[in-house]
């Protein structure tokens, strides 16, 4: 797998543009074998059906195959089996070019459902028994609820809950990140632990959550493979206007026919043929599944898992953003960023009582004021060693540790620190404590009193911390006209300070999970499309209701069901590249589609003058691009049609790029390159064939 | 061409743009229930008709079915009314000189033809006609055929104006009378006066006696045809009192007759576009798509004009003069009235069919090939503003395709007035693509090889399959002007015809009144800078293109079998 990393980094700065990620992962050799054969298979005319405009040049092909063997089968005509034959080869070419366009962009999943599969082969548990037994059992034969002992080494069987034990697990076969995550029990996130992964040392009792086959490895395969894969809505409705467009000119060809009767004009069936499928939309049409496929496999290699095609469409028209703040936007935790001195004690003081009284404090916020004030000069004294702990309660809000000879360290809550000293040394607070406190508050932070036996010496300033990059992100999103509303259960003044710093749009503060719910489904009634990012089991109802529900591997099974995207790393604010790639892709079916249908005027212009070269010489003045002969005309036209295929299908993997700018703009490029240049470049294409061709006919 | 003429031709245009300015306002005031002048009178006249039709059925709101519905019926009623009307004109007043009852296949294929606002006539006026069938048969639907087509425009732009959801986009009694009574009616009344100033007659009797300067004993038809004339035009309608159309002379007197025709045919389709624009409250929108239709009609227009100029090797090799001097109006003249002259035929002839009208002052069938083809372009494209109601349908269902693939180009959902465009919308806007090229293509496809098609055909080679084409393309398009050369009244193109104007007029208005009910349905979707904006010279460059090429492409082979080639074949001195 692409380390997502290296994926991440091909964002660009401001106003860069997406590339997306064809560099990571090369198409091998091996991949192009498989794609040969899968195309063959393609053949099959219950495949073929499914696309109609291709259809339509399958049916064509056994049309002119027919003409080949017995060229007057429709009436006398001056067509030979050669040049029958000749037509039948290109337009099976053209089916073929079509078939592997699809065959390789569907390869790369399959390679890697190959590879999630074989670790699911082997995979064993131990199950543990009512009377404390274990036995060895197939992990298939795995129920929901069993109890399954994994230890070192252990591959996971089953989907599952820790119910006992901590244990460092690796991801990799999942998420393709190698560092391993620290699982243990009775924890929304860190208990859930995913079938395929590796316990990395101790061990764990796994209560299973998942039956064999329904297991997120299993999600995953099927995903990756493909095989649920279905038409999104806007491919549904392009699809059809294709298939309107094929009909039509399907009638526009089939008029012909009696006219020439009319006129007196001989013409070849198999020329009638060609020009249909000239002018059929058969580039959109051969290139189009292999786009909505390329783009699900991009989104892949960005390490995130979409449960459908529709979700990474949706995503590139999302208008609002809802982001949690934890995690998202802020590191997960709050972190030192200050210590101030009150009543005329020294920073240095503050630094090293803080450091006292958080030394046992194994919260996150504890290990952050140990770490920092550690880098400012504080260090362990004697004694430190005998000293006893005082953990943090909700109920005393302070920690802090006891001295063997009697002093006390706290820190806590201003409040709570500001009642202890009062209760059990009878002393007021400074009287400069609470001014620096407010002052602290309003600037959203939180201020913890720290206290030495009587006295309150400072106050610990705890912040979010911005994850790095996150203002240019929010930059990149408003460019992109997506509204970014953050969410948190924080204060108000604590949220518009985070809010401002991180440069979203608007923010919701003490949120609830309802409300969260609620929010998408204003957002949606006034007509917007809504991602929302979540990891928590509170989550769900909200992940399930947005458009977009882009769901933290790291989060919990109901977090990961309800949403319709899944970032394997972890990481919220990929969000922006999943746009990127949504959008790419229907831009990439918008570019393909004007240039198949602006190719058709110079088709036009080179078959109609050739079919009727007999009974109306006349003609010949339209035949502009003044090509060899009437066969060599149509060959002509018809090789450009069928080569135009193989040539766009790098672009259609790749997607066409995609720069953060106006839609104005963007409209303004693509008519440029794929309006004009599809009307002129088939008059070139057909002519330089024309040249090559005229020679051997 | 003329200085002179080109100058006409110029300042034609410029007062229907200019007219059709305040008209356009005063359209989206009527259809918004908006204060007009007209309100005194017209208020107490509507109340009374609500009151004889029934008061609630005048007043619900009706979804995109109900509105179809009725207007099905009600277009369905009249149609009957019109057919018994002709059918027994015998046996009704006003009928001084004593025609026959119509026959009925005829009587089928007119009271389709006018019912739909096509026109198309298989008869002649003045020697099939009562005087009551002409008013009753012919001159009501002339009213209520233009009141439809534009009051589904109306209700199908109501529903990009529903902003949350709502799924009424109107009722069709209320909005066909308010039309009527402060639109049509109005109008007609005061120009036609203006008309029978000029000349025409209007008045019951059927003949006028003249004495020729032979001493001849000369029968003149005369009947109602100021007030028949007026609103053929004004509602694009096109058929003729007389079997001469805007060519005869009490039809079309004199020059100031003509131009006032040609701008009645214009004001009317050029308003509802801004209309449009007014309705939902972007101006911009509306001059957008009124820049895509007038740039058609001027890529058009010069083409028929010049080719007409330059006449025909034929007439060169003859010595004809063909460049126009003070005296004589060189080019192509067979066909063509010598009071009106190359411009204003060519003018009249172009705007007739790109209003899809049909109303003819020169034989079309004489035109020279290449200025043939761009009156055919107008009937199939049939949004080069097109006709009242239809032809701006037309020119949305281009537009909505254009707005799906553009939107995709920069990646969006398409969206179009702050609607989504989606799967619904787009199957409903192809299939209405889909009809036109169907029922043009494969009727005259047919005809060209049955035995009872071929009969018909004054002409061999491309001209004669021009002249099938013609008939078909002007009966899909409700323009009703005729290719002469072709017998139209046969049991095969009477029915073939009736069935194209039927099938090329009720069904794509269904299908975008379907649209029109999907798109009341969606919630309004607010702009942002990623949303592509439509009311912009890019984006109107796209919908013309579209236009083009996608009406283009599919009328190709057509165009080039028929006209090109006839064409390139006088070029080398073939005539057919």
């Amino acid at each position: 797998m692409a380390p997502r990393r290296e994926a991440a980094s091909k964002f660009g700065p401001l106003g860069g543009e997406f590339r997306g990620v064809s560099a990571a992962g090369a198409y091998t050799p091996d991949l192009f074998w498989q794609a040969f054969k899968g195309s063959l298979a393609k053949f099959d005319p219950r495949v073929q059906i499914r696309n109609p405009v291709m259809f339509v040049v399958w049916v064509g092909t056994l049309v002119t195959l027919a003409l080949t063997i017995q060229p007057d089968l429709f009436g006398p005509t001056s067509a030979s089996h050669l040049y029958n034959g000749v037509v039948t080869i290109i337009l099976a070419l053209t089916v073929w070019f079509a078939n592997f366009a699809e065959a390789l962009a569907e390869g790369r999943g399959k390679a890697k459902a190959t590879a999630l599969r074989q670790t699911r082969l082997n995979l064993v548990a131990k199950r543990m028994l009512e009377d404390g037994r274990e036995e060895t059992v197939p992990a298939t034969q795995l129920r929901i609820g069993d109890i399954v002992r994994v230890e070192q080494n252990d591959l996971l069987p089953a989907d599952g809950t820790v119910v006992e034990g901590i244990a460092y697990v690796n991801e990799s076969a999942i998420t393709g990140e190698s560092a391993p995550v620290l699982k243990e029990a009775g924890t929304d996130i860190f208990s859930a632990v995913t079938a395929g992964t590796k316990i990395v040392s101790d061990w764990l009792l796994i209560r299973v959550t998942a039956n064999a086959g329904d297991s997120f490895l299993d999600r995953m395969i099927r995903l990756v493979e493909g095989a649920k894969r279905q038409k999104t809505p806007n491919e549904i409705a392009l699809t059809v206007l294709l298939s309107i467009l094929t009909l039509i000119f399907l009638i526009v060809v089939a008029a012909i026919a009696p006219v020439a009767v009319y006129l007196n004009a001989r013409i070849n069936v198999a020329d009638l043929v060609a020009l249909l499928v000239a002018l059929i939309p058969t580039t959109i049409g051969a290139l189009l599944s292999a786009i909505g496929i390329a783009a699900i496999d991009r989104t892949m290699r960005f390490n995130v898992l979409a449960t459908s095609g529709r979700a990474v469409e949706a995503a590139g028209d999302v208008q609002t953003l809802i982001l949690d703040k934890t995690g998202t936007i802020t590191i997960g935790d709050r972190q030192v960023t200050e210590f101030i001195p009150v009543a005329g004690q020294t920073r240095k003081t503050v630094i090293q009582v803080a450091f006292l009284a958080s030394y046992f404090d194994t919260t996150p916020e504890g290990r952050s004021v140990v770490a920092i004030s550690i880098a400012r000069g504080a260090e362990p004294i004697p004694g430190l060693d005998q000293a006893s702990g005082l953990d943090f309660s909700a109920a005393t809000r302070m920690s802090g540790l006891d001295f063997p000879d009697g002093r006390t360290v706290r820190k806590g809550a201003v409040g709570a620190v500001v009642q202890a000293v009062k209760d059990k040394f009878g002393r007021e607070a400074p009287s400069d404590l609470q001014a620096v406190a407010d002052s602290v508050s309003r600037k959203g932070a939180t201020p913890l009193a720290v206290s030495m036996d009587g006295d309150i010496l400072g106050v610990v300033v705890l912040s979010d911390v911005l994850k790095p990059g996150i203002r240019e992100r929010m930059q990149e999103l408003r460019k992109m006209a997506i509204r970014t509303v953050m969410v948190t259960g924080d204060n108000p003044i604590t949220a518009q300070t985070i809010a401002a710093e991180a440069g979203v749009d608007d923010f919701i503060a003490e949120v609830t999970p309802e409300e969260k719910l609620n929010l998408v489904c204003r957002e949606q009634s006034e007509g917007r499309l809504v991602a929302m990012t979540g990891d928590g089991t509170n989550d769900a109802p909200a992940l399930a209701q947005a458009d977009v529900g882009l769901a933290m591997h790291s989060g919990t099974t109901a977090a990961k069901e309800a949403a319709n995207l899944i970032d394997l790393d972890s990481d919220p604010t990929k969000l922006t590249d999943l746009v990127a790639i949504g959008k790419q892709m229907l831009i990439t079916r918008g570019a393909l589609t004007t240039f198949s249908i602006a190719n058709d005027v110079a088709k036009y212009f080179a078959i109609i003058p050739a079919m009727f070269i007999v009974a109306l010489p006349g003609l010949a003045a339209l035949d502009i691009m003044g090509l060899a002969t009437p066969h060599s005309a149509i060959l002509s036209a018809l090789i450009f049609n069928a080569l135009i295929i193989p040539m766009l299908i790098p672009l259609a993997l790749r997607g066409v790029r995609f720069r953060v700018e106006t839609a104005e703009a963007l409209f303004y490029r693509s008519l440029w390159i794929y309006g004009v240049g599809g009307l002129i470049a088939p008059f070139i294409g057909i002519k330089a064939i024309d040249l090559m061709i005229a020679p051997l006919l | 061409m003329t200085l002179q003429s080109a100058l006409q031709i110029a300042l034609t245009l410029l007062i229907g743009a200019l007219i059709s300015i305040p008209v356009g306002r005063y359209l989206a005031r009527v259809v918004t229930e908006r204060k007009t002048f007209l309100d005194p009178v017209c208020d107490r006249i509507d109340n009374l008709i609500y009151v004889l039709v029934g008061k609630r059925v005048c007043s619900e709101a009706m979804s995109w079915k109900a509105y179809t519905l009725h207007m099905l019926t009600t277009n369905l009623f009249m149609a009957v009314i019109v057919y018994l009307v002709l059918v027994f004109q015998d046996h009704l007043p006003l009928n001084p000189l004593h025609f026959a009852g119509v026959e009925p296949v005829l009587a089928f294929n007119t009271a389709v033809s006018f019912i739909t606002n096509t026109d198309w006539q298989a008869y002649g006026g003045e020697t099939t006609l009562s005087i009551l069938s002409q008013m009753a048969a012919i001159t009501f639907p002339m009213f209520t055929s233009a009141a439809t087509g534009f009051v589904i425009a109306m209700a199908f732009i109501r529903a990009f104006t529903v902003k949350s959801g709502g799924a009424d986009i109107g009722n069709f009694y209320r909005d066909l009378i308010r039309f009527t009574t402060r639109v049509l009616v109005p109008l007609a009344f005061v120009l036609a006066i203006l008309l029978i100033q000029q000349g025409e007659p209007q008045t019951l009797d059927a003949t006028v006696t003249a004495r020729t300067i032979q001493g001849a004993e000369q029968t003149i038809a005369l009947g109602p045809v100021g007030s028949f004339e007026t609103i053929k035009h004004l509602g694009t309608n096109g058929g003729g009192f007389f079997n001469a159309n805007a060519a005869h002379p009490y039809e079309n007197p004199t020059p100031i007759t003509n131009v006032v025709q040609a701008l009645l045919m214009i004001i009317l389709p050029a308003s509802i576009v801004l209309c449009f624009g007014e309705m939902i409250g972007n101006r911009r929108q509306g001059w957008v798509l009124y820049g895509v239709m007038g740039a058609l009609l001027l890529v058009f227009l010069p083409i028929t004009i010049a080719s007409e100029q330059a006449g025909t090797p034929t007439l060169v090799n003859a010595g004809i003069e063909t460049t126009p001097t003070l005296v004589q109006p060189g080019g192509n003249m067979e066909g063509k009235e010598v009071r009106f002259g190359i411009a204003q035929s060519g003018l009249f002839a172009t705007v007739t069919t790109s209003f899809t009208t049909g109303s003819a002052d020169s034989m079309h069938d004489s035109f020279t090939p290449l200025g043939a083809l761009a009156l055919f372009v107008g009937m199939m494209l049939q949004c080069i503003f097109g006709g009242k109601g239809v032809g701006f349908l037309a020119a949305l269902s281009y537009g909505i395709i254009a707005v799906f693939v553009a939107g995709l180009m920069v990646g969006r959902t398409p969206e179009f007035l702050g609607k989504k465009i989606e799967k619904a919308e787009i199957i409903l806007v192809s299939l209405v693509l889909l009809i036109h090229p169907l029922v043009i293509l494969a009727p005259t496809g047919w005809s060209v090889v049955a035995p009872y098609g071929l009969a018909s055909m004054a002409n061999a080679g491309p001209h004669g399959y021009s002249e099938v084409l013609y008939a078909f393309s002007s009966s899909a398009a409700n323009n009703g002007s005729a290719f002469a050369g072709l017998n139209a009244n046969t049991p095969w193109y009477n029915w073939a015809t009736a069935f194209v104007i039927l099938i090329g007029r009720y069904p794509p208005i269904i299908f975008m009144m379907g649209v029109a009910g999907s798109i009341a349905r969606k919630p309004f979707t607010p702009a942002t800078t990623a949303t592509l904006r439509t009311d912009t010279a890019t984006f109107g460059l796209f919908w013309f293109a579209t236009i083009l090429i996608v009406g283009a492409l599919t009328f190709f082979p057509a165009l080039v079998l028929g006209p090109v080639a006839e064409f390139f074949a006088m070029k080398s001195g073939q005539v057919f």
